[in-house]
């Protein structure tokens, strides 16, 4: 089964607690970022020569200013409900990617320095000196973390394992010892306004190009605004919506269903990001400045609403961080929710009943759905508990007639990370991704054996260009990972759309 | 002599462990949780809140959710440990309260639950190789010392019998700050030497989970993160 140099894992069900293989992950690690990365950012070039004082200083100002921190390491009593439940863990066997033992990691550190107990008697609790060996391994094990919090659900304090990653390379950063992936890609949301580096030339060209496909394909003329002032509703989406399958055919799903809403809406060049990567590298002041890029690009847009697009930790900063970073937004229009996500828009759309649906257009797939970590335990959709699980079933079976659920253990709150995410989603870290996946495909494997599933939705374009990638490794075709709108789009019936001809007769039509 | 002495170490192990405590209590609640960070889906509300707390320390909702055995054992021990508690309250009571009378039966049997539970955790402590690998030396010595606790206090009531009218005399004493006489029993003396080492551990050790759950920002925020503005004081200087 397996193609590539990695031996993809062989679980006989999803949460198969493998033995414990000890260091069998040691070597891995992303590439470290440039100095000129580092440098966008604020931070140290390289290694600074004093980076022990100047990391254990960054740890006493992180449980000054962070109570998730300091609480979480004091209060963890190595109960060991936590160790079975990261993916990584399941998929690797490395028993450092244990949630505890990978909080231990940096709480061993922390013990020795800052608490009586590691300070008197190291051996006894289990703390140890900060030396460059430790340094490595945390940046190895500390990037085999998506910070999906699944863990955090499942420990009886709550302790979110992610906040520790988030700390753990914050001070790295700090240190000159910061990862490429992520910080090169922060780097250009300063610069330009998205993770792609996509120019607003670019980007408009690709915007017309799409309203040229929408108009081939249903004949009605279906527009993507770029920059239009006045406009009422902002939409922030993830760049890779501009650029890749599946992901673009669920902004073409967006703009279907604003046009049939009739209201007005815009994207911006200046804030063409949904994406917030500051968030995985646990900077709050990185996550500020590409949060205040949307108010100034509302403010100057002059409009009422934001709504964002299908992005799982971009739904997170946006719903639980953006008003946060970047509020209070009391110019906008307080009747909606701020920020509103895309999916909220258009069960309320379908509520209301604006949209004509033919779910029959999707028949030919038998689908299931993955809950993004960070939109099932780190956000919510709309006003109640549990409406992030709801709602995107809710669209779903508005607008497809064959949907089947994943293993209960293994959606909703304790859904399965696709294993990209949390900034892993490069090429260097391709073994451990591949690894990662392994709980939630063999879940996926499960629907296929028992309902036939062809396809899996998902709201992430990081869960979308992962699935994308590992998907073939485990058996199904890389398109079968699809957006939620780009099912609303399949289903969607334009006003004035020749209905008569379907995707079937232009077929027939073509082959005449 | 001995009464001095035990009188010293309960003074001494009391002051460490209210005054430990309450720094730490004062540290977590006075560092800022700079995010919303509630584990969703979370409570919209304040009493929601309340009752999700409520859920996790009385039933340990999220231990149940994860692994059963774990709970099993956990929550007998921790429920023991709380009839067990109230029913020693009556040795520090003249006179005793109520509900102190009511929980006495079920207090002097729920020492073996007690210690049920401490050994059925302690057993996959040993046992599970992922739990293995991550206790420390100090883990099983915090078993040990509660186990020590529940078998001595056990002893002393189903083995050798304590002359506890005296005992309660002397903690009657204490509370007085006037240091009576103590029983020379082996066995009681271990058992109230031990009970003072845990309080003088508690405020430097994982004991701290006890307050610590309740200033965990993924259990305690309100998931209300649009509707209401959160900022913390240092992230306000930020805005300048
Ligand atoms: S579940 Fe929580 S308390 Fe238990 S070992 Fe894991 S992090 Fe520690
Ligand atoms: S946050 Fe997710 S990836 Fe990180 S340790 Fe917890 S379960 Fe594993």
């Amino acid at each position: 089964m397996a193609d590539g140099d990695t031996q993809v894992p062989e679980l006989s069900f999803p949460l198969d607690i493998p033995c414990l293989k000890r260091g069998a992950m040691e070597g891995t690690k992303p590439f470290v970022a440039a100095p000129e990365h580092q440098a966008k950012l604020g931070y140290p070039g390289t290694l600074v020569p004093d980076w022990k004082e100047r990391a254990l200083a960054k740890m006493k100002e992180l449980a000054e200013k962070n109570r998730a921190f300091q609480v979480y390491l004091d209060i963890c009593v190595k109960c060991g409900a936590c160790t079975d439940k990261c993916h990584y863990f399941l998929g690797t066997g490395d028993p450092k990617n244990m949630p505890v033992a990978r909080q231990d990691l940096l709480r061993s550190v922390y013990r020795r320095y800052f608490t009586f107990a590691g300070k008197n008697f190291p051996w006894l609790v289990g703390a140890r000196d900060l030396t460059e060996d430790v340094l490595h391994e945390w940046y190895s094990y500390y990037h085999q973390c998506s910070e999906c919090r699944r863990c955090s659900v499942f420990c009886p304090y709550g302790i979110d394992t992610a906040e520790i990653t988030m700390a753990a390379r914050e001070i790295l950063d700090s240190i000159g010892y910061g990862q490429k992936y992520s910080n090169e890609i922060i780097g250009k949301v300063h610069e330009i306004g998205n993770n792609l580096g996509l120019r607003p030339k670019a980007l408009a060209a690709t915007l017309e190009g799409l309203e040229e496909d929408i108009e081939d394909d249903t004949g009605v003329t279906v527009r993507l605004p770029l920059d239009e002032k006045g406009a009422d509703i902002l939409l922030i989406t993830p760049s890779a919506d501009f650029f890749a399958e599946p992901h673009i055919d669920g902004l073409i799903g967006y703009a279907k269903v604003f046009h049939e809403a009739g209201v007005s809406w815009t994207l911006s060049s200046y804030a063409s990001e949904a994406a917030n990567f500051g968030l995985f590298i646990g900077s709050y002041e990185n996550m500020r400045e590409v949060s205040l890029r949307i108010r100034k690009a509302a403010q100057d847009l002059g409009v009422k609403r934001i709504i964002f697009g299908e992005c799982g930790h971009a739904w997170r900063v946006a719903y639980s961080f953006l008003n946060t970073l970047a509020g209070p937004f009391d110019f906008l229009d307080q009747n909606y929710p701020i920020p509103q996500h895309m999916l909220e828009f258009t069960w309320d759309e379908i509520q209301k009943g604006t949209l004509r649906l033919d779910p029959s257009r999707n028949d030919h797939i038998r689908l299931t759905y993955h809950d993004s970590c960070n939109v099932a335990r780190a956000s919510g959709m709309g006003d109640y508990p549990g409406g992030q699980f709801e709602i995107p079933r809710n669209v779903i079976k508005a607008v497809c007639n064959n949907y089947f659920d994943m293993d209960p253990d293994t959606i909703r709150e304790s859904t399965l990370c696709c294993g990209g995410g949390g900034g892993l989603l490069t090429d260097d870290l391709m073994d451990l991704r591949v690894k990662g996946a392994a709980p939630r495909m063999k879940a996926l494997q499960q629907v296929t054996d028992e309902h036939g599933v062809t396809h899996m939705a998902a709201i992430c374009a990081i869960c979308k260009t992962q699935f994308s990638k590992v998907m073939p490794k485990y058996g199904y075709e890389m398109d079968s990972i699809l957006s939620i709108h780009q099912l609303v789009s399949n289903a969607i019936i334009l006003t004035g759309q020749d209905t008569g001809g379907d995707a079937k007769d232009d077929d027939t039509e073509d082959a005449a | 002599m001995l009464g001095i002495v035990f009188a010293l170490l309960f003074y001494a192990a009391t002051a460490i462990l209210v005054i430990g405590v309450a720094a730490k209590i004062r540290t977590y609640a006075r560092v800022p949780a700079p995010l919303k960070i509630p584990t969703t889906p979370a409570p919209k509300t304040g009493f929601g809140v309340v009752l999700r707390m409520a859920r996790e320390v009385i039933f340990f909702e999220s231990l149940f959710k994860s692994n059963k055995w774990i709970w099993v054992f956990a929550w007998m021990f921790h429920m023991a440990l709380w009839l067990v508690l109230i029913r020693h309250l009556r040795y520090f009571t003249q006179p005793v309260w109520w509900w102190v009378q009511l929980a006495q039966p079920f207090g002097t049997y729920a020492a073996f639950a007690m210690i049920a539970g401490l050994a059925g955790l302690w057993a996959r402590r040993v046992l599970v190789e992922r739990i293995r690998y991550i206790s420390n030396p100090s883990d099983h010595l915090m078993l040990a010392l509660l186990v020590g606790i529940g078998a001595s206090g056990a002893a002393t009531r189903f083995v050798a019998h304590t002359d506890i009218v005296a005992v309660k005399t002397y903690m009657l004493g204490l509370m007085r700050l006037s240091v009576g006489d103590l029983p020379a029993d082996p066995i009681l003396l271990v058992h109230l030497f031990l009970v003072a080492v845990l309080m003088i551990v508690f405020p430097i050790s994982k004991l701290l989970h006890a307050p610590g759950v309740f200033f965990s920002p993924s259990r305690n925020q309100i998931d209300n993160p649009r509707e209401k503005r959160h900022l913390a004081p240092w992230a306000a200087k930020l805005e300048g």
